[in-house]
């Protein structure tokens, strides 16, 4: 009945779809007694309109505030009480609850999850309470994070259709505004079966657990969202720039570009590329400009592939004391610019490819990190593109780095985004 | 996110509970659950280092933390900074490689090798893929034997340790913390910042590092822990060859450190801010405390269970005030901090902070539920196996062990204790341990908004 898939990583994977549409992915990792148990759900702010942003993760707050059986204060408590931690995130793409646990009683977090999807409270009362908690968050994450307002800023001046450039958290004004319909009926519509997938990891047999899944999800009928294609962005066709002015202590540089996602055929070369940028201390961007020139603080490179929609390569820096941001700024540009004229050393690329498959090793040492990988190759088209990703690393050369930084680290298709510290004087009491 | 899970601290504190023996060369089962056991081997070289070892071979990954007994604890006030000055140029240069070739050498087989200090000590940590042990371990012993200390490299480590204490005071959970420690411990130790300040950091000279070094990197005043694909004889013959030519030299006793008493104080510091960072504690308790079993349990209830703690229902679930709301004893060696931490709108502040004395008053004044009891019980044992998932997990509570002299019968015994607490002696080591009427208040907000209430700091 369980299919069954070898990964390349030496897991087998068992993968079964019931009736109703749920997708099960398991893997059986039996050399400590615990499990992970996670279920995804493919909403996320991708899914939002304007004007009704954070919808997604403010639904992710409620899906602890109770059902007819369990009511509010009761997930978590059951959860600790059997010695496993639990939580849950929302990203752009997906949102996804969690517990880890002995692994004989990974049961309660199936009978816990399939009563939430099916019969959530959603009163108006903790729907008030938990927006004020959702602005708390926002304003610790957001508001007086300066180097993280800057981020906010500068997604948004270089986005303007797609829903990738508003905040995950939402906008203030619209987190005041969302009502309990809204919430009622994005959780009709997307908490569904054939919306959603299981993913567990652990000391668990995949038949018993699976049987257990099929009895307490088997039951919910819910159809499955119709999603559009949401249109790209146009092509962008010159540098962007946004200002920040707030209090802080360092001037901060955050600069990005538009990239396609995972698994475009670029891909793999755009994440080699920001590892040989940024990844440790014998990068190129922290060796010129942390270590010889002293300009930065520190710096960093990512490529933001791992997405359903394109989003962006991005480098940042904080200017060291004393330092001037615009010198900074045309320095990271400059090492750029040396990337596109002379490809990387065949070691550097090497260096890259060992980084990136090492992580994925050590990775596998944490069930959690095992199911979030599956999980997040699933959001994007399927877990077996794990497999994919590695094979496209190994056969990336420099050719194709200097290719890849030729045709998307233009100038052109640049915002760049500058927190400019302002302080007052104060006194201590 | 639903909730930063903001338990490292507290949780990393959970492993650090006393343990009492000393045991040589021998190997001990320690039974997880039931069905699982950890077994530790333990040797000690004859230059005196100490080794713990785990094997587990369900990945090809090595994992190795060396703990140093070097930290504040062992520098001069006006050289405060220096156990973590040191730490930071083990990397940046030794007798055979320069600083780029150390990193260029770790980075390349995907490795990482990082050094720590923490209020009692220093960790120096390694992660490599087992075809790599041999590699790894060579630059391991060699930066814990043979640095250098180049000038340069002093320098420019100075200047990036400056830019980031510089720097984090863009964090106001940052400030609130400094502001904290020094108001509860003054110009010990504990109450000074591990990264040193501006000024003590130029006072730090080449020489004192390299005395420094050379007093206290000592294989006799330090232990490793090693987890993972490793059997005994490939362990055997790599420390061997890396690591028996670690020179023995005696190393001082640490003095002791005075204790402070409890005292009143509020500080509140004026930054541009939509919320207060506020946090509210005093002294806590030392790790081998009796009592950090109990005291445990009543802060699980009080307010280090998550979503089960008194101040997380109250403070976030009923009235909506808070994000995140915590509370933790964080004990360390000689000394420790209970805290309360929590951020809110700056109009709120007054109120949160109520809430808090309310609720430590009422721990102290009133039994908790059996229910209360038996839920934190649960967890706290029911969580045990959590602990040991990974190797880096394995390896920082071999580390703990070994550091506090737990014993290696600590798991078995883990479970007994917490089961043998009982209502009354939560109601006890609330009554003796917290104290509503002489804390320290820390509140980084906007000044001019946050309401602190009335007999409040404003």
């Amino acid at each position: 009945m369980l299919l069954l898939f070898p990964l390349s990583t030496g897991a087998e994977i068992k993968e079964y779809v019931l009736d109703n549409g749920l997708k099960v992915i398991i893997s059986e990792d039996h050399k400590v007694p615990l499990a992970t148990f996670q279920i995804w759900y493919r909403v996320g702010s991708l899914d939002e309109q304007a004007g009704k942003t954070g919808l997604s993760h403010l639904l992710e707050h409620m899906m602890f505030k109770g059902t007819p059986k369990y009511g509010s204060k009761a997930f978590s408590r059951i959860v600790q009480r059997n010695g496993g931690i639990d939580n849950a995130h929302t990203t752009m793409d997906h949102t996804m609850y969690f517990q880890t646990m002995s692994s004989d009683r990974i049961g309660i977090s199936i009978d816990l999850e399939a009563d939430r999807m099916a019969n959530l409270l959603l009163s108006p009362e903790e729907t008030a309470s938990e927006k004020e908690v959702v602005k708390e968050e926002r304003r610790l994450r957001y508001e007086d994070d300066p180097q993280t307002s800057l981020y906010e800023n500068f997604v948004a001046t270089a986005m303007m259709t797609h829903p990738y450039r508003n905040p995950v958290i939402g906008w203030m004004p619209d987190i005041v505004a969302i009502q309990r319909t809204d919430l009622y009926n994005h959780y009709n519509k997307y908490y569904a079966p054939g919306n959603a997938f299981i993913v567990v990891v652990g000391d668990v047999k995949a038949e018993d657990i699976l049987s257990r899944i099929k009895l307490s999800f088997g039951g919910i009928k819910k159809a499955s969202p119709v999603k559009n294609k949401i249109a790209p962005e146009a092509e962008q066709k010159g540098e962007k720039r946004v200002y920040l002015k707030k209090e802080a202590e360092l001037p901060y540089m955050l600069a990005g570009y538009h990239t396609p996602s995972f698994p475009d055929e670029d891909s793999f070369a755009l994440d080699i590329l920001s590892t040989i940028l940024s990844e440790g201390k014998s990068s190129v961007l922290y060796k010129d400009l942390v270590y010889e020139k002293k300009l930065a603080l520190d710096i960093g490179a990512e490529y933001e592939g791992l997405h359903i929609d394109p989003f962006f390569f991005l480098v940042w820096g904080t200017a060291a004391p004393g330092k001037d941001i615009a010198v900074l700024e045309k320095s990271v540009y400059a090492e750029i610019e040396n990337l596109k004229k002379t490809p990387p050393l065949e070691r550097a690329v090497q260096k890259a490819k060992n980084q990136i498959e090492a992580s994925f090793i050590f990775g596998q040492d944490s069930l959690y990190m095992q199911a979030m990988k599956l999980g997040m190759f699933e959001t994007l088209g399927g877990w077996r593109l794990m497999d994919k990703y590695l094979e496209g690393i190994r056969k990336v050369t420099p050719e194709d780095v200097q290719r890849v930084a030729k045709k998307y680290l233009t100038e052109d298709n640049r915002t760049v985004g500058i927190l400019i510290p302002t302080k007052k004087m104060r006194k201590e009491q | 996110m639903r909730f930063k899970q903001s338990g490292d601290k507290s949780l990393r504190s959970g492993l650090r509970i006393f343990l009492t023996l000393f045991l040589l060369f021998a190997v001990y089962c320690l039974p997880v659950t039931n069905a699982e056991s950890l077994e530790v081997k333990r040797r000690i070289l004859p230059n005196g280092l100490t080794i713990l070892q785990t094997e587990r071979h369900n990945l090809p990954i090595v994992t190795v933390t060396v703990l140093v007994k070097a930290s504040p604890l062992d520098e001069a006030p006006e050289k405060a900074g220096l156990a973590n000055l040191t730490a930071e140029l083990l990397t940046e240069g030794t007798v055979r490689r320069k600083a780029a070739d150390i990193s260029e050498e770790i980075e390349f087989i995907g490795a990482s090798l990082t050094a720590s200090v923490d209020n009692d000590y220093t960790l120096v940590s390694l992660s490599v893929l087992k075809k790599d042990a041999e590699k790894g371990f060579e630059l391991l012993s060699d930066v814990l034997l043979n640095p250098v200390f180049p000038e340069e490299e002093i320098l420019r480590n100075k200047e990036l340790i400056k830019g980031a204490v510089r720097q984090n005071e863009e964090s106001p959970s940052y400030v609130a913390a400094r502001e904290f420690k020094k108001a509860v411990f003054g110009e010990l130790p504990y109450g000074r910042l591990i990264t040193g300040s501006l000024e003590t950091l130029d006072n730090i000279k080449k020489e004192d590092i390299v005395s420094f070094h050379a007093a206290y990197y000592r294989p006799g005043n330090s232990f490793m822990s090693v987890v993972g694909d490793l059997t005994d004889e490939e362990l055997k013959s790599l420390v061997q060859k890396f690591f028996s030519s670690w020179k023995y030299i005696k190393t001082n006793e640490r003095r002791p450190v005075p204790q402070v008493e409890k005292k009143q104080k509020t500080l509140v510091i004026d930054k541009e801010l939509t919320q207060a960072n506020i946090i509210l504690g005093h002294t806590g308790m030392r790790r081998e405390d009796p009592d950090y079993y109990a005291a445990s349990v009543m802060n699980y209830i009080l307010g280090g269970g998550g979503f089960s703690s008194r101040l997380m229902e109250i403070i976030r679930d009923d009235k909506g005030l808070a994000y995140d709301v915590h509370s933790y004893f964080a004990p360390d060696k000689y000394g420790g901090l209970f805290e309360v931490g929590v951020q809110t709108k700056n109009e709120s502040a007054g109120a949160v902070v109520s809430e808090i004395l309310k609720q430590m008053k009422r721990i102290r004044q009133e039994p908790v539920s059996e229910k209360e009891l038996d839920d934190a019980k649960a967890y706290l044992t029911g969580s045990f196996p959590r602990k040991l998932e990974t190797n880096r997990k394995i390896a920082d509570f071999l580390t703990a062990v070994e550091f506090y002299g737990l014993g290696l019968d600590y798991i078995e015994k883990y479970t007994g204790y917490i089961n043998s607490v009982t209502r009354k002696d939560v109601l006890r080591v609330a009554k003796k341990y917290l104290d509503p009427e002489n804390y320290i208040l820390i509140v980084v907000a906007d000044k001019a908004k946050a309401n602190m209430g009335k007999g409040g700091a404003k």
